[in-house]
């Protein structure tokens, strides 16, 4: 039996970063992780800053993405994000080092910190680092 | 008049300068072309954003949920976000924008309000530090390698300032792409946002929300002050690489008319020249027959 596809677009305002035909796709929400598989009732929802799984005729891969709005509708999926890295383009050493000082900032508790900022630094971080291993 | 040798060494030194002009009018020409593709590649997801943003505009009545972005405070200080270039060679491009925003800063001034600058590229930069103007951040060299982060960091800025009332509206000056050939200097709002009201909703299936409306909604707003701003940036971009390709096709054409000038007065001189010596021959042949 054919496996049954539906289309998805990850948008960002750099570029389209992935337009193909997935079996799924996994995000993290708002209110928790999710997965979309085809057939799903239209949707619309927030997704925080973490790990995108996409699974489609090249296999299952990962990007790592800001937050921003996931769209489901009858004839595909829309990823609104402002930043999105596939888990080849992340050089792990470097964001293992972006997750050492985001972790030093929020420890650091210096009067000027945005704290809202360096929670958000930190969540970046910590979705490119868990992207960039599981690549390998 | 001048002397042959005189003029030929203006000839030379504007011959170079219009290579240089020339030479600098290509790199414009692709450096625009870069930034209009960057424009294009915003597209898909700004236009993808305006379409959701009207779709939840049409379902929510903001005066129910009123976001912090969209209420407009009682007027006491004004911060302005001023876009001009790095570098020069760019026509009327930096002063264009200098006039307009010493117009702005007067006219809220007079008023008795409060105003702050956050100015973006080295040219308004360096001139407003000097003037005793309230600047609460500079970016320089922002265009070098264009970043969404730079939106991103500028909107951090005034976002909280304005949630906090520190401040009361926030207005960006930039040049405006229009074409090629035309660029004109814009004031726009940025907060309290404006967002157009829909017109007709294009996506007429109601979703299910999750978390709810309202949290997307507000998720979607302040997405769209940072596409506002990052469309501000690519358009000045554009605009500056259109500007200083025009500027520096007219450099190219005045020095080439220069030439043309100077190729007939050298001529001339050299005629001068050599009729004087064959004048001088004859005269002498004739001396000695």
């Amino acid at each position: 039996m054919l496996e049954r596809r539906f289309s998805v677009e990850i948008r960002t305002p750099e570029r389209l970063v992935y337009q193909g035909e997935v079996k799924s796709i996994r995000a993290s929400g708002t209110n928790g992780d999710f997965q979309v598989l085809p057939g799903h009732i239209p949707f619309l929802t927030t997704i925080e800053s973490g790990v995108l799984i996409v699974d489609d005729h090249h296999g299952i891969r990962s990007m790592a993405t800001s937050n921003g709005v996931f769209e489901v509708l009858r004839d595909g999926v829309t990823v609104l994000v402002e930043s999105a890295e596939w888990s080849d383009e992340i050089d792990a050493q470097r964001a293992e080092e972006a997750l050492q000082r985001a972790k030093e900032q929020l420890r650091s508790q210096l009067p000027d910190m945005d704290y809202v900022l360096a929670e958000l630094a930190l969540a970046r971080a910590a979705a490119r680092v868990k992207v960039s291993k599981s690549s390998r | 008049m001048a002397t042959l040798r005189e003029i030929r060494r203006r000839l030379a030194s504007v011959t170079k300068i219009s290579q240089v002009t020339d030479a600098m009018r290509m790199v414009a020409t692709a450096k625009l072309r870069r930034a209009q593709e960057a424009i294009e590649s915003n597209r898909p997801y700004a236009e993808k954003f305006d379409l959701l943003l009207g779709h939840l505009l049409a379902q929510i009545d903001i005066d129910e949920v009123p976001h912090p972005f969209l209420v407009p405070h009682e007027m006491n200080g004004v911060c302005l976000v001023v876009v001009s270039s790095d570098r020069g060679l760019c026509g009327g491009f930096n002063s264009n924008i200098f006039r307009v925003s010493n117009e702005r800063i007067s006219f809220y001034k007079n008023q008795g309000f409060d105003v702050s600058l956050i100015c973006v590229g080295r040219r308004v930069a360096d001139s407003f530090r000097k003037r005793q103007h309230k600047v609460i951040a500079e970016y320089l060299n922002a265009f070098q390698n264009l970043r969404f982060e730079t939106a991103l960091d500028i909107v951090s800025q005034f976002d909280d300032l304005y949630l906090d009332k520190q401040i009361d509206r926030v207005e960006v000056i930039y040049n405006n792409f229009k074409s090629a050939i035309t660029q004109n200097v814009l004031v726009e709002q940025l907060l309290p946002l404006t967002p157009n009201p829909p017109v007709g909703d294009e996506l007429f299936l109601d979703y299910l929300y999750e978390p709810n409306q309202s949290e997307i909604f507000e998720r979607v707003l302040s997405k769209h002050l940072n596409i506002q701003t990052w469309k501000v940036l690519l358009d000045s971009h554009a605009a500056e690489h259109a500007a200083r390709m025009t500027a520096m096709e007219n450099a190219t054409s005045n020095a080439k008319e220069i030439i043309d000038e100077l190729v007939l007065q050298r001529n001339r001189a050299r005629q001068a020249i050599i009729t004087k010596e064959i004048s001088e021959i004859v005269g002498g042949a004739e001396a000695l027959g």
